[in-house]
């Protein structure tokens, strides 16, 4: 489904990535770990196309397509959700318009037919459950004086209304209470079938406990340096990042 | 110098003969050849050059006159969805057999009432745009709502504008609302011309006791046409007056919207949207006087510039000694969509009471990229998303109009130009 090859990115000249090489399939579900400034975010940000970054080398195919060449309302359309890890407060966009205007413009590009506003509104009952965000939050403007578990259920509350085919959470689970996790991680693994993927950006392994990754990415200095299986997160948990850190380092003054 | 050949061309035009209120306008005579034009060392135009402008684009200088409208003409272009009374102007004259529905409103053209005080309100010493319009205005009209009473379907001031190059047009507008009295005014320009003109109007309002005024103004000059307007309002107690401009085109556009609020518990409210794009010149100088204690004033203005537009906003609270327990706020917030738009604004606050509540606050930003990539990520196509929050920060304005149909319309202008042409 995702295939990242020797990918480079830079912002404002200085390099972040240096080579991610990334292979995501359908059913999959993948985590990316690694100490702060170590490129999590903004792997994530390049995949969804903000400009601030630019490539300066690799490519990223996306079922078949170069992900790259792509504005980012159109990789939104062919199916790459970005959870965001800060989502932005848009005074004076109610909630529940911008999403109807979201769904439509992906479903047109889809191919689907429009959702009339009764539909819509049915659609939208049965995907809140899931997140259990209430309907007063959505009749508000967009994350708008939202508390940060709110804001975080509202992105995955977008992920379930826009159905997409593979989902990037940025540190979803910073910040949150246990509760407030357990309740994204819920909505996130109701979300999960065998025909989408979701790559996880996280700090720490707790939202591993929740949401089980099958294979498990340490990025730093902008490469994955290790890749294994949920049990890299738990060696991560009890040892920290130091000691491959330490490899890693070691390796470069060699 | 060239000032003073022009004001000479004033002077020339002003030698013209006009029919009337002998008195007044021999006084708005005197008063604009003692004031003469601004120039932009007059501290209330530094930002708006209209006199260098009027100077480059008009070159010879007459009073426009009425040309005839079809009824179809008329009705084409009221806004869907409208009710009420239209009154229609030709050039700034009241084309009485044009009006639609109007029942028992009483108005006529002011030649019929000669004893209306025209420039008590509006002041010639004030501005000298209001001094050239009380000594050469043409027609003008007269709207009296009695006493108690309350017309529940906005008046339609519907002014077509055609005039050739270098043509004035002097509009001349006098309402009294009665006490207890309610009303709505909307106020559209139908362009008609790509010439040079200039449009210089004067609308005086007199509020009653408990009355309730609202004024709204869509303003779509043409290109190149030149827009002077001063607007002023007198508020007795208990009264609220509520003005709502929303300006959208014209070569260099300057409004001066004054405020006298008179009577314990009167209220006045002002807001406006500026979108402004190409050259576009709007200037908003706004001014409330708070005379008396227990008064309230509101206003806020939203501007979003394109290109090479310009914005300027001025916006001054005068509370006097007397006016103790005043609530004052305003606020003025723009976005530039350009490196090359420009935007000046300036809160202007004189205070002589020592127990009021003044705020004002002016901000100047740009669109939001990371609220605009959030929108794209989710789908959203870009122009859409930026006419999405682009609207977001402007619609806030268009809530004060009270009246739904016409909110409606001014929405839809809005999102209809934030969609296409930002």
């Amino acid at each position: 489904m995702l295939s990242i090859k020797n990918l480079h990115a830079s912002i404002e000249g200085t390099p972040i990535l240096r080579g991610i090489n990334l292979e995501v399939k359908a059913g999959e579900i993948h985590a990316i770990m690694g100490p702060n400034g170590s490129g999590k975010s903004t792997l994530a940000s390049v995949l969804a196309g903000r400009e601030e970054y630019e490539v300066t080398e690799g490519e990223v195919i996306f079922k078949g397509k170069d992900l790259l060449e792509l504005a980012p309302e159109d990789r939104a359309r062919e199916g790459v959700f970005l959870a965001f890890q800060y989502p932005v407060e848009i005074p004076g966009v109610s909630s529940t318009n911008f999403l109807r205007t979201a769904v439509n413009q992906v479903r047109e590009y889809r191919g689907l037919e429009a959702l009339d506003a009764v539909k819509f509104l049915t659609m939208m009952k049965e995907k809140m459950k899931l997140v259990e965000i209430d309907q007063k939050l959505l009749s508000r403007s967009l994350n708008e004086g939202f508390s940060g578990g709110e804001k975080k259920r509202n992105e995955i509350f977008q992920m379930a209304m826009l159905d997409p085919t593979l989902s990037i959470l940025d540190e979803t689970d910073s910040g949150l209470d246990i509760d407030a996790l357990r309740i994204v991680s819920n909505g996130v693994n109701q979300l999960k079938s065998k025909d989408n993927a979701t790559i996880v950006v996280t700090h720490y392994q707790r939202l591993l406990d929740y949401i089980v990754p099958d294979f498990v990415h340490v990025l730093y200095k902008g490469r994955i340096v290790k890749s294994g299986t949920k049990d890299l997160a738990l060696e991560l948990e009890e040892k920290g990042y130091d000691w491959i850190k330490e490899a890693i380092d070691s390796e470069a003054t060699v | 110098m060239s000032t003073l050949i022009k004001q000479n061309l004033f002077e020339g035009f002003l030698e013209s003969s006009f029919v009337g209120f002998e008195k007044s306008r021999e006084e708005g005579k005197a008063s604009f050849l003692s004031q003469g034009l601004p120039t932009l060392k007059s501290e209330e135009y530094k930002f708006t050059a209209i006199t260098k402008k009027l100077e480059q684009s008009l070159s010879n200088l007459n009073a426009a006159k009425p040309f005839d409208l079809s009824e179809e003409e008329v009705r084409e272009v009221i806004p869907q969805g409208f009710e009420g009374a239209v009154l229609v102007f030709s050039n700034g004259h009241l084309l009485k057999n044009r009006c639609l529905d109007i029942n028992n409103l009483d108005f006529s053209s002011l030649s019929e009432k000669p004893e209306t005080p025209i420039g008590s309100i509006a002041k010639v010493e004030k501005d000298a745009f209001a001094a050239l319009n009380q000594a050469s205005f043409d027609g003008g009209v007269f709207i009296s709502i009695p006493k108690k009473e309350v017309v529940e379907k906005p008046i339609l001031l519907l002014s077509f504008n055609k005039a050739n190059e270098g043509e004035i047009i002097s509009p001349r507008i006098w309402i009294e609302a009665g006490d207890f009295a309610e009303v709505t005014f909307i106020s559209h320009s139908i362009n008609k011309s790509d010439k040079p003109y200039f449009v210089n109007l004067v609308s005086e309002v007199k509020g009653g006791l408990n009355s309730q005024i609202r004024y709204y103004r869509v303003q779509n000059e043409g290109e190149n046409a030149f827009e002077v307007s001063n607007i002023e309002t007198n508020l007795l107690q208990d009264s609220r007056f509520t003005s709502v401009t929303l300006s959208l085109s014209g070569e260099m556009v300057r409004n001066n919207l004054s405020l006298n609020l008179l009577g314990s518990n009167s209220e006045g409210n002002m807001y406006g949207i500026y979108l402004l794009n190409g050259k576009t010149h709007v200037d908003n100088h706004t001014n409330v006087d708070h005379t008396i204690p227990h008064a309230e004033s509101n206003e806020l203005y939203k501007g979003i510039l394109a290109d090479q537009s310009r914005g300027v906003f001025n916006g001054k609270i005068f509370v006097r000694q007397d006016a103790q327990k005043t609530n004052a706020f305003q606020q003025n917030n723009n976005i530039l969509l350009s490196n090359d738009a420009t935007v000046n604004t300036k809160p202007q606050l004189e205070i002589w009471a020592d127990d009021v509540k003044c705020s004002h606050g002016c901000t100047t930003g740009q669109l939001d990229e990371e609220a605009l990539f959030y929108l794209q990520a989710r789908g959203i196509d870009k122009i859409q998303a930026k006419g999405l929050l682009l609207f977001a920060f402007a619609g806030e304005v268009l809530e004060h109009i009270e009246n739904e149909s016409f909110r409606e319309y001014c929405i839809n202008l809005v999102q209809e130009r934030l969609g296409s042409k930002f």
